[in-house]
């Protein structure tokens, strides 16, 4: 393949393209992609939740399916839009920063999303056969265990299946960013996006075998008849509760930390100043996310762990609020004295900062265990997820989308639509969980399918139905914006927001082969460095030469769909044997592609030195 | 082709599993991977220890095991963690023809490991009626050491097909770290029975 | 900057917050409003931690609006470069010893409070009730009175009742907001909390673990009463005649009806601990039918006709031969009548 062969090419031959790119860019666009879709999904669900608890004793859903849509929505926006959508931003930019080609397992990379992506649509296939999953996202046994049907089945296969993809990925970036960083850039100097990368992808790492663990207990007793959560043959359901958890938290940082470092990119460029204490904030990310696996009890204060492990988790939970401390102040510090520019991303970027200082005190709130007895698992608890996630996480993906858009597709989104889809989303968000700090204290349960009357819950229920509504609204502009982006956008330069970091050296978007030189890299924020003391443009470290790139490969396409075809074989084998055949036929299908990707050599190919050399520069 | 020259120079880097930058990926790529799969089994662990007592009036550990059996396991598991060690030491001299021997001895004694263990639970299941449905300690204990067998299948499956692929073709650049990565995957396996060894049958057996 | 209020704002902001949170939701249902030990330690620690959370948040913000209002770029200022600093010691310094002083203070109290309400040194002589789990209706069972009741608790007040819990099917949480915070309610061991109410009163109480369907009409009330009613209650529980044949016809009717459509097979009259479905002995004094609803002969016919409309996933449903409307209202009025104790809500002052 060439580079003129990489061009026009007719639809199908684009899509065929996508199915078998191990390209990190298009493997970014496939996240971003995949992910925005189950993002609207979700915030669907969320919309039908909310319209359910408008007013006391509605009956716009029913119980059971009540349960569907908050088990759905839950787990739909962590594992199927926040963490595909953060892991699109890694794709399409931690290479860029650091200067390199591609990623070290471009093949497992591809692997990664289309295991994710077949993940999701297993675990949405419920919706169509015969009821989602209803045990809520923490799916706590024996609830889950007894839930009947195949919901909580399809929850178990789904997420076995994407959480596999998610931990692929992090190791391919863990790799990329120890083995493949261009020449000069140190660790100490790698923009904190890539750092957050990296740190995330460790967590990754250590905490989803756990949920791997649990999700395999759960499958073996609903499935194959086993007892870990069966009470009577002496199982034990707090062990499900350990395991989700040990995983349950690091995911929140898995969460929050990229978002960290979208938000550290932005501020720094927008106030055209130098992160403020970047020492600080490389160990802050790294002590977060240790402590960040010391505190998964904090969940269970109430499950009767006694006062000493209360005590414990207690005191470690409220030490994080230390190094997220450091990092407000940082960032504060960064703006302060800069000169700062205030567009869409820069606006995500701004309301943060707020929004995520208060889910930040009522994490330390919640953290202290007498009081979390009356937050635990009431609205209290979910307006603090929501500021944190939210406002955390979906602001920083948002911020990100609206920042690297140019860099990504090559065109600026619209900053009048932008701003209008922020205030709206702004708004309507603190509209919606503010006021369920205080419905949580006032006696009302989380995951309540109605409200009684006469009980004071009526016009906070109410509020924080229309504030839903607003961010619905605001989240449909975004979507319009990206629509009148592709169509009607300004072509974006290569280096349209004075940017400081290495992706804003080459084209937008960049090139497959993304450097045609790999760069030397003299200090932190080098383009800044090349901008102010040198010419301008980065040094190439190495003269005009090959470039090997990886081969293409559907394999992963069809390894996935062997999965996917698998777990329907292991949720129908319960009501027939018959169904074992799709196991075997699935695992099969998953195997023979390893197989050949054993035995079949792949060395890539190389683009010649003469063909870069017509390429203009 | 450039690469088939380069993946087969004319003398062998003295580290060949790491001369290339796919190598080194590879190579530290299974380090991770291999963390993760501690977190795996701590996790199995973890249950384990939770349910070992949960017997609901089955079998007990101290009913179960014998330690003759599961003493035989762990040599022919340690022997065959030697074995691969002697194989890398091959690779490195660029012999690969004994290479490929150890790593037969290897696979081998891998087999016989997997045989006694099968041959355990139908034991336990016949003379004892222990199965996985039993109780909580049935389901926690087969889980743990059913996961540990399985990472012994997949291990052999992943050395015969490496085996057989690369027997005409002799040691190169390219196959050089698949070998090395196959081999810390073996000692991981290993170190874990030892663990499996300790916990599930020491413990065990003491009660 | 002495002006309106002068030195005193902060205290009257707090002030106003605290009439603010005060004014939060309904009485006996509120968090915000404590009438017992544990919901008070609980409010003490959200007062203590609100504030020392809002005073970084007052900083944040005012550092937050103080930077954007001075250095957003303004016009002329297009090609102006800030000076690129790397950081400043003292001030990270300052921004990280001042919040582990602020968690400290925070520390403290709550490990102090954690372990006083774990303390249950003085269980063995104090009122056990053990407390019992269902999809969807709560079990009390008061050990060694032989006495059983469900969904209604009568506590006396400004003693300390120990709770032992466990859960007949899944996980379900104990809560009762304006007394104390809750515990989960495990199948597999028994957790153990205290109640001590302040003040007599009817407080409302909710199950806080997603249990099913129904969980959002899984309520129940603990009735505090004074400790001389409360021994009468007991005793009164403890005389009741179960075979007690009603005055009313109708009600006798309903009688004999229970025990034919087989309600009688889970539902006991009198102490029977084991009974699978709620203890009914003091039906008629019970503050909700199925939870939630009023008690009315009218609700209660729904309850007993059509009870899927009523708690959607019940375990009642299906259970018994069908009842027409005329027999369910004989039911009704035989059920409506067993009031053993005059000891009711309305000696808690409601």
């Amino acid at each position: 393949m060439s580079i003129a062969a990489a061009q026009n090419k007719g639809f199908l031959a684009a899509v065929w393209d996508y199915l078998t790119t191990v390209d990190h860019k298009k493997i970014a666009k496939l996240y971003l992609f995949a992910g925005g879709f189950f993002f609207l999904l979700g915030g669907l669900e969320a919309l039908f939740i909310r319209i359910q608890l408008i007013s006391p004793e509605n009956d716009f859903l029913t119980a059971g399916l009540y349960n569907e849509m908050i088990t759905m929505h839950g787990t739909t926006m962590i594992f199927l839009a926040a963490m595909p959508l953060l892991l699109g931003l890694m794709n399409a930019i931690m290479p860029l920063q650091i200067g390199a080609r591609d990623v070290a397992f471009p093949f497992l990379n591809s692997l990664g999303f289309w295991l994710f992506l077949f993940g999701g649509v297993l675990l949405n296939c419920s919706w169509f056969l015969g009821g989602a999953p209803d045990a809520g996202w923490t799916s706590y046994a024996p609830l889950s265990i007894q839930s009947p049907g195949h919901g909580v089945d399809f929850y178990i296969m789904g997420l076995q299946i994407s959480g596999a993809g998610t931990l692929i990925g992090g190791i391919n970036f863990l790799v990329t960013i120890v083995t493949m960083r261009a020449p000069g850039m140190t660790y100490m100097r790698m923009p904190l996006f890539s750092w957050t990368t990296f740190v995330t992808s460790v967590l990754i790492l250590f905490a989803f075998p756990a949920l791997t663990v649990g999700l395999f207990l759960l499958m073996f007793d609903r499935m194959f008849g086993a007892a870990f959560f069966d009470v009577t043959l002496g199982g034990n359901a707090v062990i499900w509760q350990h395991l989700f958890w040990i995983f349950g938290h690091p995911e929140v940082y898995i969460l929050i930390l990229p978002a960290f470092g979208i938000f550290s990119d932005i501020i720094s460029t927008f106030s055209k100043k130098r992160l403020f204490g970047y020492t600080a904030m490389v160990f802050a990310t790294i002590l977060i996310a240790f402590l960040g696996f010391m505190v998964w009890a904090h969940h269970m204060f109430t499950v009767g762990l006694g006062p000493v492990a209360n005590a414990i988790f207690a005191i470690a939970t409220m030490a994080i609020a230390v190094p997220t401390g450091i990092k407000i102040f940082n960032w504060l510090g960064t703006m302060w004295g800069g000169s700062i520019t205030i567009n869409s991303a820069m606006l995500w970027t701004l309301a943060f900062i707020p929004s995520f200082t208060i889910g930040g005190m009522t994490g330390v709130m919640l953290a202290s265990a007498v009081a979390d007895y009356q937050y635990h698992d009431t609205y209290f608890v979910v307006a603090h997820f929501h500021y944190v996630i939210v406002g955390g996480v979906v602001f920083g993906i948002l911020a990100g989308l609206h920042y690297w858009w140019p860099k990504i597709f090559g065109k600026i989104l619209n900053e009048t639509l932008g701003k209008l889809s922020f205030w709206l989303f702004f708004i309507g968000f603190h509209l919606t969980f503010f006021i369920q700090h205080f419905l949580g204290l006032m006696g009302m349960p989380r995951r309540y399918w109605v409200f009684l009357k006469d009980q004071g819950l009526d016009t906070g229920n109410l509020v924080s139905t229309i504030g839903a509504f607003l961010m619905g609204v605001g989240g449909l502009i975004f979507v319009i914006n990206i629509i009148y982006t592709s169509v009607k956008g300004e072509k974006a330069p290569a280096d349209p927001w004075d940017g400081r970091s290495l992706e804003w050296a080459i084209p937008s978007p960049p090139p497959f082969y993304n450097f045609k030189q790999t760069p030397l890299i003299r200090g932190l924020d080098p383009l800044w460095i090349e901008k102010t003391e040198g010419k301008g443009k980065i040094t190439p470290a190495e003269p005009l030469g090959d470039i090997h790139m990886p081969d293409a490969s559907i394999l992963p396409f069809i390894m996935s769909f062997g999965f996917f075809i698998a777990g329907f074989g292991f949720i129908y084998q319960v009501d027939h044997k018959g169904w074992l055949a799709a196991i075997f036929v699935g695992m099969g299908t998953a195997l023979i592609c390893m197989l050949i990707r054993s035995l079949k050599d792949y060395h890539g190919f190389h683009i010649h030195k003469e063909e870069l050399e017509r390429e203009a520069d | 082709m450039s690469h088939d020259h380069s993946l087969n120079p004319e003398t062998m880097p003295q580290e060949p599993e790491k001369a290339t930058l796919e190598g080194k990926n590879k190579f530290l790529g299974l380090w991770f991977f291999l963390g993760g799969e501690t977190v795996l089994f701590a996790s199995l662990f973890g249950t384990y220890l939770a349910l070992r007592n949960s017997t609901a009036g089955g079998p007990a550990t101290t009913d179960l095991f014998g330690l003759e059996l599961v003493f035989v396991m762990t040599m022919l598991l340690l022997t065959s963690s030697l074995t691969s060690v002697y194989a890398m030491y091959q690779m490195k001299n660029n012999n690969f023809k004994k290479m490929q021997l150890w790593l037969g001895i290897t696979a081998l004694l891998g087999m016989a490991f997997l045989a006694c263990e099968l041959y355990e639970f139908y034991h336990y299941i016949h003379e004892y009626e222990f199965t996985f449905r039993s109780s909580a300690f049935g389901s926690a204990f087969y889980t743990l050491v059913g996961f540990h067998g399985g990472h012994v299948v997949f291990g052999l499956s992943w050395l015969i097909v490496l085996m057989v692929r690369n027997a005409k073709r002799g040691l190169n650049l390219y196959n050089a770290p698949k070998y090395y990565t196959f081999s810390l995957y073996w000692h991981f396996i290993d170190v874990v029975w030892v663990f499996i060894f300790t916990v599930v049958y020491l413990m065990g057996k003491v009660g | 900057m002495i002006g309106w209020m002068g030195k005193r704002k902060p205290l009257f902001l707090f002030g106003m917050l605290a009439l603010l949170l005060a004014g939060c939701g309904k009485e006996n249902l509120t968090a915000f409003e404590p009438k017992g030990y544990g919901a008070e330690s609980s409010m003490n620690l959200i007062i203590l931690s609100i504030i020392i959370m809002a005073f970084v948040l007052a900083i944040v913000l005012l550092v937050y609006v103080i930077t954007l209002v001075r250095f957003r770029k303004k016009k002329g200022q297009e090609n102006f470069i800030p000076k690129q600093v790397e950081g400043n010691k003292t001030l990270e310094t300052v921004w990280t010893v001042i919040p582990i002083i602020l968690v400290l203070i925070l520390a403290v109290p709550t490990v102090v409070a954690t372990f006083d309400l774990a303390d249950k040194s003085e269980a063995q002589d104090g009122i056990n009730v053990e407390v019992t789990g269902n999809q969807y209706w709560w079990h009390f069972n008061y050990q060694g009175d032989e006495v059983q009741t469900s969904q209604d608790l009568y506590i006396p007040t400004g003693e300390r009742v120990y709770l032992n819990m466990k859960s007949s099917d899944v996980i379900h949480s104990f809560w009762v907001p304006s007394i104390s915070g809750k515990m989960d309610v495990n199948p597999e061991n028994v957790n153990t909390m205290y109640l001590e109410a302040h003040e007599e009163g009817v407080y409302w109480g909710k199950c806080a673990e997603l249990c099913g369907p129904s969980h959002s009409l899984m309520d129940f009330k603990v009735i505090a009463v004074s400790p001389e009613e409360y021994d009468q209650w007991i005793s009164d529980m403890q005389s009741v005649d179960p075979e007690a044949n009603p005055e009313d016809a109708v009600a006798q009717d309903g009688k004999a009806l229970f025990e034919e459509k087989s309600c009688v097979a889970c539902h006991a009259i009198g102490s029977s601990p084991n009974a699978t479905g709620p203890n009914l002995t003091n039906f008629g004094d019970r503050t909700k039918i199925a939870g939630y609803l009023e008690p009315t002969e009218e609700n209660l016919v729904k309850w007993i006709t059509d009870p899927e409309s009523v708690k959607p996933g019940n375990k009642m449903t299906g259970n018994y031969p069908d009842v027409s409307e005329e027999e369910a209202e004989q039911i009704a009025a035989y059920l409506l009548q067993l009031s053993p104790s005059d000891i009711t809500t309305e000696s808690a002052g409601n």
